[in-house]
């Protein structure tokens, strides 16, 4: 079986994203999530299963499963974009490990193309999993949202162990890893919880830069469209000023750091 | 903070000016219109060239001159601010019978005078029967006047009834050698010829012509520095003072005889673009290279040390203001094809040489920046980019299109030079091209290009097929058999091709005709004293005295076609879903819905005055229950109204639609397109050039689409068509780089006169420094694939809904219409929500 064979579940795929990360990128997300954060704003990307939301009033299927030659030609339709903007294509969820053999082969797959690859994950996986696919990767933008593994598992449903210790192994692989935090009000947006990520991210091997990510509530009308309750809606987005004062803390750390992705 | 390179502080002086030129409702003026009058009848018994030589010599001689507060560069062909002056010569009823609603229209209102009106009234008498349009009327073949005028296929409206412009001069000539020495030059080539030539008669009196021309430009300048010595000598305030006698200093000498420094450049190039557009009323007057010939003046004075930065900045600048003080009135329907007051002079930086170099200098950075300081329609600001552009020149440009005027407009070297050059332009030459107009490529100073011959509106052939070529009860174009029994698609492919050649023919015959009236009746000596070869032919642009002669219209409506025809193919041929009878019915009751707007106000018109005809009295009532059938369809039996709704929504779901990146739909676009580009160019025009198709509509896919019925795309009626060669509105559903892609598909080159893509991004796509250069790579990704040009609208939705409810807070709001900006409050309605309606990328 070649590795154009490998089959996963996506929920879509977004050409021209040019506010998450490096130049033009096209991004590929998975379906399926080990962890269930309040603040996602993705919910259509957690269950793996194939569901049916309401959209603008209308109904639409969540979820195809597709081959990696299925979607490669959509994939390598924008390459002269990533070769002018130094962009590529971006593996997102969902959590991608939680498909890892589809990803292995998609990241294989646009290696062989000569495109950059991304992923963003929170590596909450065996790490064995995460060794399959770093030989095929570039850039590994890792969700870190917490220091404390109780407050974690609060509000993600999982603890923060394994995510920590899959870091520094990551850090110690050589691929170029940045460390993202969700900034999400009640959750860790104070100057001791955002202190505690950036110390531990400067610890890692490599790791120069980590990036605040300002929580938002576009998600939101997908909870209503999967008949879904919005844990979050009375929280309001930080402020600029917030965002700059954590971004100031965050910089303490020796990092390059900033705002957004 | 980003690095924008030439970021200079823009003068105080420039916002005056601006706040000054836009204080009041732009005027028509009579000064022209009553002189060149009284010069024509004095004249009756020259040869037409002396008789315009002449006339220009007595406009120029008695036109109102004007120095407007803060100038510092003077010369205004109006006393009012964006004025406009008439030209009777070439047509004149229709301004004459809009007298009294033209300060009240929709798109681009003019106030005037009741002594105006007067006067003007008093001068059309003369012009019965002689002006240049009458006689392009009766050069005509009577079928190609009835498409154009009746059926509205195609229309050439543009020179039927005005200057043809469209040219780029020897600005550079100017600068060098004044109007002295093009006076020699003439003078040389005088005293070549011998009187006993053949062709001494035309000749000389064309060179003759020429030297009156420049003869009087050097007088009209010489006005001007006597204006400002007098007021020189009466200003108290020093500063002012000084600036008054270096404009008179510079009148005086320029552009009698060479620029010695940048100031009296400016000033030199500034009469010449602003008397072009007093000798005749085309517009497309484009300053093209500009950053390349104005370059040595600037280069000179800040090696010297005599010129600063900020001085050149605040010069260009000025210039910048003046280009939109010149102003033309077009009438009612034209005003909605070229809306928002467009004049269309095209200026272009960076680009190659005619070595085949990088050619961009400081001057095209300050090109841009004066774009920044001056947010205004005018000049078109175009770029040109190939793989050897800087990149901090696309940056600079990416920031100007941030601010969302819609400028500059991104040209693709790769794509043009090789284009042109397949239409006879040498190597160098092609090199060395600029833009004309909206989106027209030419090599400037040696070509009288027409490039806006007409606007060929390619569904029009479409609804033909259905109707076997019969429109409004007449049988207008080839018979191609009753679409009911075509049994295969490409039966039904092949009609449209033959409707569509068929009213080519007619373009063309209506072109030449209008082209052949201009040569007749309105040559121009001052204009083609600047054009190659003119001088040494001895005979004037519209006569053929340029190098390079093309006749450029414009097709629109791929996108429509293309989905149309894909529809046709899927639905009636490979799932059978729809027979072609069901889907011209369908058609013809617009898809079972009501019409809305000005279209159902024309068409409960049309049946009330059919019903009145019939004997039925008409009441408020009648008219009521009339115009609720024709907006909501209910008078429709409901199953047909379902079964026509059902097949609307067959193709709007089910058919691949152009646009988004398939491969397939994509190809058969290009075809579509070629139909029309590779049957164009088979034809040669009146001065001894070639036809080039461009395939762009300016602004009027929306008036044309409002007298197009419903097409086979599942468009309906009179909504308007596709602009430009990108996807129909809102079809494009998979991003800016799908379109790109899609659109990248199309064989431009062929279109020689120029294509157009409009993408409309939302601010946050070009925010900070990495928008910024990801925007750049889109462009020039685009381009990788042979993307001709592209451009863009950076304003959110809402900011242009809430521009339409309150236009008095927008007053200054630029838009990208179509291949031209124009103020966003000036266009009409329907053309506005075409431009809400262009897919907003950037998500």
């Amino acid at each position: 079986m070649s590795i154009y064979d490998t089959q996963g579940r996506i929920f879509n795929i977004q050409r021209f994203s040019i506010h998450d990360g490096r130049g033009i990128r096209t991004i590929v997300f998975f379906k399926g999530c080990y962890m269930r954060c309040a603040w996602c704003c993705n919910p259509e990307s957690q269950e793996y299963d194939i569901q049916t939301m309401m959209e603008n009033g209308k109904e639409k299927v969540v979820g195809k499963d597709v081959t990696v030659g299925e979607i490669m030609p959509e994939i390598l339709a924008d390459v002269n974009y990533y070769r002018r903007s130094g962009g590529g294509v971006t593996l997102s969820g969902g959590e991608i490990l939680a498909q890892h053999a589809f990803a292995r082969d998609l990241l294989r797959a646009c290696k062989e193309n000569g495109l950059h690859t991304a992923v963003e994950s929170t590596g909450y996986a065996e790490f064995e999993k995460i060794q399959e696919i770093l030989p095929y990767l570039d850039l590994y933008l890792m969700d870190i949202k917490h220091m404390d593994s109780a407050k974690h598992k609060e509000y993600t449903r999982a603890g923060n162990e394994l995510i920590l210790e899959n870091a520094k192994k990551i850090a110690q692989s050589g691929v170029e890893l940045i460390i993202r935090t969700p900034v999400v009000p009640t959750f860790n947006d104070t100057a001791e919880e955002i202190c505690a990520i950036s110390k531990f991210a400067a610890t890692l091997p490599g790791v120069k830069e980590h990036h605040l990510l300002p929580y938002h509530r576009l998600g939101q009308d997908k909870y209503t469209g999967l008949e879904r309750n919005y844990s979050l809606k009375d929280i309001e987005p930080p402020s600029k000023e917030k965002m700059e004062y954590l971004l100031s803390v965050a910089e303490e750390s020796g990092l390059r750091c900033q705002i957004g992705g | 903070m980003e690095n924008i390179k030439f970021v200079i502080e823009k003068s105080a002086r420039i916002d005056k000016l601006i706040d000054a030129l836009y204080e009041k409702m732009p005027e028509i003026e009579s000064a022209r219109g009553v002189l060149v009058t009284e010069s024509y009848k004095q004249t009756e018994s020259l040869p037409i060239i002396r008789r315009r030589s002449a006339a220009f010599a007595h406009i120029l001689e008695n036109l109102p001159i004007v120095i407007r507060d803060n100038e510092l560069i003077v010369g205004a062909p109006t006393v009012a601010p964006r004025g406009c002056q008439v030209f009777p010569e070439y047509s004149y009823e229709w301004l004459e019978a809009e007298f009294d609603t033209v300060a009240t229209r929709a798109a681009d209102p003019f106030y005037i005078s009741e002594k105006t009106k007067e006067e003007l009234r008093k001068a059309y008498p003369y012009w019965k029967g002689k002006t240049c349009s009458d006689l392009a009327k009766a050069n005509m073949a009577p079928e190609a006047y009835e498409a154009f005028t009746v059926h509205g296929i195609f229309t050439p409206g543009n020179y039927f009834y005005n200057g043809i412009g469209h040219v780029n001069v020897q600005y550079d000539k100017v600068l060098k050698k004044g109007y002295r020495g093009i006076m020699a030059e003439a003078q040389a080539a005088l005293n070549k010829l011998d009187v006993s030539d053949g062709d001494f008669v035309p000749r000389s009196n064309f060179l003759y012509a020429v030297i009156e021309s420049c003869e009087a430009v050097i007088h009209y300048a010489r006005r001007y520095a006597a204006l400002a010595r007098e007021m020189a000598k009466k200003e108290k305030n020093p500063t002012r003072k000084a600036e008054l006698e270096k404009i008179s200093a510079n009148c005086a000498r320029v552009p009698e005889f060479p620029a010695t420094d940048f100031h009296e450049a400016c000033q030199s190039f500034w009469f010449v673009q602003m008397l072009l557009q007093v000798e005749s009323s085309g517009h497309s007057i484009s300053p093209g290279r500009f950053d390349q010939y104005m370059y040595p003046y600037y280069k000179k004075d800040i090696d010297a040390g005599k010129l600063t930065l900020e001085q050149a900045q605040e010069l260009i600048d000025c210039i910048w203001v003046k280009l939109n003080d010149i102003n033309k009135v077009r009438d009612a329907v034209s005003a909605d094809g070229f809306a928002g007051y467009g004049m269309f002079q095209n200026l272009i930086v960076g680009g190659q040489d005619i070595h085949g170099m990088d050619a961009t200098n400081d001057l095209s950075y300050m090109c841009l920046e004066a774009a920044m300081h001056v947010p205004l329609p005018q000049p078109s600001i175009s770029i040109r980019v190939w793989n050897g552009s800087p990149e901090s020149l696309l940056v600079k440009a990416a920031a100007l299109t941030r601010l969302g005027t819609g400028l500059p407009a991104y040209y693709n070297d790769e794509v043009m030079i090789p284009s042109i050059m397949a239409r006879g332009l040498t190597l160098e030459d092609a090199r060395d091209y600029c833009i004309i107009g909206c989106v027209e490529p030419q090599k400037g100073g040696k070509t009288d290009g027409w490039h806006d011959a007409a606007f060929f509106n390619m569904c029009r052939p479409m609804e033909l097929v259905f109707s076997n070529g019969i429109d409004k009860d007449v049988k207008i174009g080839p018979d191609t058999g009753d679409v009911a029994e075509m049994k295969t698609f490409e039966e039904v492919y092949n009609a449209y091709k033959t409707q569509q050649s068929y009213f080519i023919k007619l373009l063309v015959n209506a072109n030449n005709a209008i082209d052949a009236a201009h040569a007749a009746r309105c040559p121009l000596p001052f204009q083609s004293c600047m054009v190659d070869d003119c001088i040494a032919r001895g005979k004037s642009l519209q006569e053929g005295g340029a190098i390079y002669n093309f006749t450029g219209p414009q097709g629109f409506g791929i996108a429509n076609n293309t989905d149309g025809l894909l529809a046709i193919k899927q639905l009636v041929f490979e799932e059978k879903k729809v027979t072609l009878a069901e889907l011209r019915d369908a058609m013809n009751a617009n898809f079972g819905y009501g019409l809305s707007g000005a279209a159902a106000e024309r068409v409960t018109g049309d049946i009330v005055r059919e019903l009145a005809k019939n004997g039925v009295e008409i009441t408020d009532g009648v008219i009521r229950t009339v115009y609720e059938e024709v907006t909501t369809g209910n008078a429709m039996d409901p199953d047909k109204k379902a079964r026509y709704r059902e097949i609307k929504r067959l193709i709007d779901e089910t058919c691949p639609k152009y646009g988004n990146d398939i491969y397939e739909a994509d190809m058969f676009a290009r075809d579509v397109a070629n139909t029309y580009t590779k049957e164009v160019e088979k034809y040669k025009n009146y001065r001894g050039g070639i036809f080039q198709a461009g395939l762009y509509p300016v602004s009027a896919n929306v008036p044309l689409g409002g007298q197009t019925g419903a097409t086979p795309d599942g468009r309906l009626a009179f909504t308007p068509i596709a602009d430009g060669i990108g996807p129909a509105s809102g079809r494009d559903v998979k991003g800016p780089t799908a379109t790109a892609n899609s659109v990248a598909k199309l064989e431009q080159g062929v279109a020689s006169n120029g294509t157009l893509l409009n993408q409309k991004f939302h601010p946050s796509a070009l925010a900070g420094m990495s928008g910024l250069t990801k925007f750049v790579a889109l462009i020039r990704s685009y381009f990788d694939q042979k993307g001709m040009h592209m451009q863009f609208n950076v304003v959110t939705r809402e900011t242009l809904i809430d521009a339409q409810k309150n236009p008095e807070k927008y007053k200054t709001l630029v838009v990208r219409v179509a291949g031209y900006s124009a103020l966003f409050t000036t266009l009409s309605r329907s053309l506005q929500d075409d431009i809400i309606n262009r897919t907003e990328q950037g998500f």
